[in-house]
């Protein structure tokens, strides 16, 4: 024993010890906690990325217990929903934090996607940061498109029906394909199933995997700040960034304030408006999937109505399913389509600033108008704004190479 | 099999039907109930037990369930409105057959747990009262909310019949204007509204029963996050305090 505790290093002894000479247990909290410092002037932008870990949390616990009691079955599922809303011990109060842990995840990550637009968070050093963000951000569109359909509600049901037929879209294999993704001619029991399996393993794994993939990578290269500034080129003689805290305890304790202020706005929906007006549960999904009757309007839920509103807002069905697989696809490329020499809107001119909003303005105009029918006036609004979401992404080239940009001080901005 | 093309006309062709619903349609009155209304919600179950439940189910509701949320006692519950059932935890069955229903009315009336929540209950507190007299209707009425409705209008002798007035408005074609009172029912016309009103309190409690649960629960939940968030912000500021 004694000859191996000499090969290991500087002594210590008791528990700790014994754990840290077979798990780099203290190592790993000291890297990604205890030492790992970040900036001090963070602001509420900086909290999307916390919270979407704990709705992640939230989503894979609740999960576990309404899997225990759904029944993945055609003939079953409507009914064992309304079982575990009724009949099981505080089953009610678990669906709820997950249909509306759902919504919230949506909103969570869409802010916290904003905010790296804001301050340039994709920009170098972070590219691969932010490609496996949207990776994530497919997988969670993936998994909740999936979750949609387990309820067998009608709207389960037709909004299925109505996305899966647009890989029909695609010629040759499109039909084929559709056949393959519901495993029948129609969405049926085979789909629920399939569905079931990708939603509660397939599809979370994948998840937890990317977020590992995620934290690991922003961790290596650090996190960005309101002021683009990379803290490293500033340490002091310890090696400590000059403007960093370490994230345990400075973060931490930031972060809980932020999550439990987050948390009540989370109960206050959960707990007097699971619905939230027909956005975060649809009135239609509270009738059984019926095979012979269409709902009167078919609309996605609202996190999947900006890109819902691209798609029709194209008379042709197959450019229509292009251009929407194009809008979700395009931020992907913002690392190269950003050309500016600054990170953060702080020191960027007026043009980023102004095509900025217009995108924020032209993407919350999307989501209304993809929860409005498809007629007169909102297919040219549709059309409009379209034009205006590509436009941000399409003419970034340009309008970055040319905005003024202002001077970036060497040290980040913070009012105690 | 349904192909791409031909559903999305299916439900191009539907966006209109319900479309010229809508034009016939009229506007939906606010039921204006309480489901904290624990006596309003006891007559409705008496009205639903007593005039829905022949034909309708709610085959998510338990007798002991409404019991619990009714303030009732398991014998009451048992004496006054299982017509249908032996056991307390079973769960609301329609008297007649489903085949049957589907035979003589077209199609099986539908299942009532959750018919508030999915139409909403000024959508069924109208409906209820919209009824109107149709000689060309194979059950005689018609309905302004639910044009060519399968249903019969089950409590005529409490409402009475009327007709309905339709006016050609421009631009928007034949638009429901009134209802006139052809023969009065056994109740005025106010109480049949309130009467109406319980019934769809009580389908607005079995569509959600543990609706005053969750929000009792909340307000003790937003409580306890109140303090905690009290807390945590002290525990910042201390921790926070040498940044500079």
């Amino acid at each position: 024993m004694a000859r191996i505790e000499s090969e290991i290093g500087t002594p210590k002894g008791g528990f700790m010890k014994w754990i840290d000479d077979r798990f780099p247990f203290t190592e790993t909290l000291k890297a990604h906690a205890t030492e790992y410092y970040a900036s001090k002037n963070f602001n509420i932008w900086y909290i999307f990325g916390v919270l979407a870990t704990v709705v992640l949390v939230i989503q894979l616990l609740t999960g576990i217990f309404l899997t225990m009691n759904y029944k993945p079955s055609a003939a079953e599922a409507f009914a064992s929903v309304e079982y575990i809303m009724r009949d099981v011990e505080w089953g009610w109060l678990i669906r709820y934090m997950h249909s509306t842990g759902a919504s919230f995840f949506f909103i969570v990550v869409y802010l916290h996607m904003f905010r790296a637009m804001l301050y340039g968070s994709y920009k170098k050093p972070r590219e691969l940061i932010w490609i496996i963000g949207m990776l994530i951000f497919f997988v969670l569109m993936a998994e909740a498109f999936a979750g949609y359909l387990l309820p067998w509600g009608q709207m389960s049901y037709w909004g299925a029906q109505v996305i899966i037929s647009l890989f029909g879209a695609i010629p040759f294999v499109g039909e084929t394909l559709v056949e393959y993704i519901r495993g029948d001619y129609s969405i049926s029991d085979i789909t629920l199933n399939r569905f079931f399996a990708l939603h509660v393993i397939a599809l979370p794994l994948a998840l937890v995997a990317l977020v590992f993939v995620h934290i690991v990578a922003l961790h290596h290269v650090g996190s960005n700040n309101p002021d683009g500034i990379e803290i490293k080129n500033h340490k002091g003689p310890d090696g400590i960034p000059l403007d960093g805290v370490a994230f345990h305890p400075y973060h931490t304790s930031k972060d809980l304030v932020y999550i439990i202020a987050f948390l009540m706005i989370f109960s206050f929906v959960m707990f007097f408006a699971p619905e939230m007006g027909g956005y975060f549960l649809e009135h239609a999904n509270f009738e059984p999937a019926n095979t012979m009757a269409t709902p009167e309007h078919i609309a996605p839920v609202w996190y999947f109505t900006p890109f819902y509103a691209i798609l029709r807002a194209v008379p042709n069905k197959l450019w229509g399913a292009i251009l929407m697989a194009a809008a979700v696809l395009l931020p992907l490329f913002l690392p190269w389509l950003d050309r500016s020499r600054v990170k953060s809107i702080r020191y960027r001119g007026w043009i980023y600033k102004t095509a900025l909003a217009v995108f924020a303005v032209s993407f919350l105009v999307l989501g209304w108008l993809g929860v409005q029918p498809a007629e007169g006036v909102y297919v040219m609004m549709a059309r409009i704004f379209s034009v205006l979401y590509f436009g941000f992404f399409l003419l970034m080239p340009y309008y970055t190479a040319i905005d003024k940009t202002k001077p970036v001080p060497d040290r980040v901005v913070y009012h105690a | 099999m349904l192909k791409a093309g031909r559903l999305i006309a299916v439900l191009m062709t539907l966006g209109l039907h319900s479309a010229s619903f809508a034009a016939g349609g009229a506007k939906l009155e606010p039921a204006g109930n309480d489901v904290d209304n624990v006596v309003s919600l006891q007559r409705g179950a008496r009205n639903f037990m007593n005039y829905c439940s022949g034909c309708h189910s709610a085959r998510y509701v338990r007798f002991n369930n409404v019991a619990r949320g009714l303030g009732l006692s398991e014998d009451q519950v048992i004496e006054n409105l299982m017509f249908n059932a032996e056991k307390t935890f079973e769960t609301i069955r329609a008297a007649m057959p489903a085949e049957d229903a589907a035979r003589w009315f077209g199609q099986a009336p539908p299942d009532l747990s959750l018919m508030a929540r999915a139409r909403g209950t000024d959508y069924v507190y109208s409906f209820l009262k919209g009824f109107y007299i149709d000689p060309d209707s194979p059950t005689g009425v018609d309905n302004v909310i639910l044009a060519g409705t399968s249903m019969p209008h089950v409590l005529w002798e409490l409402q009475g019949l009327q007709t309905a007035e339709f006016t050609n408005v421009e631009q928007q074609g034949v638009v429901f204007d009134r209802f006139e009172l052809f023969s009065p029912g056994a109740l005025s016309p106010e109480e049949y509204d309130s009467f109406v009103r319980d019934t769809v309190n009580f389908m607005e409690y079995i569509a959600e029963p543990v609706r005053s649960t969750r929000r009792k629960l909340g307000v003790w939940v937003l409580m306890f996050l109140t303090v905690f968030l009290v807390i945590a912000s002290m525990l910042k500021k201390q921790i926070w305090k040498d940044v500079t």
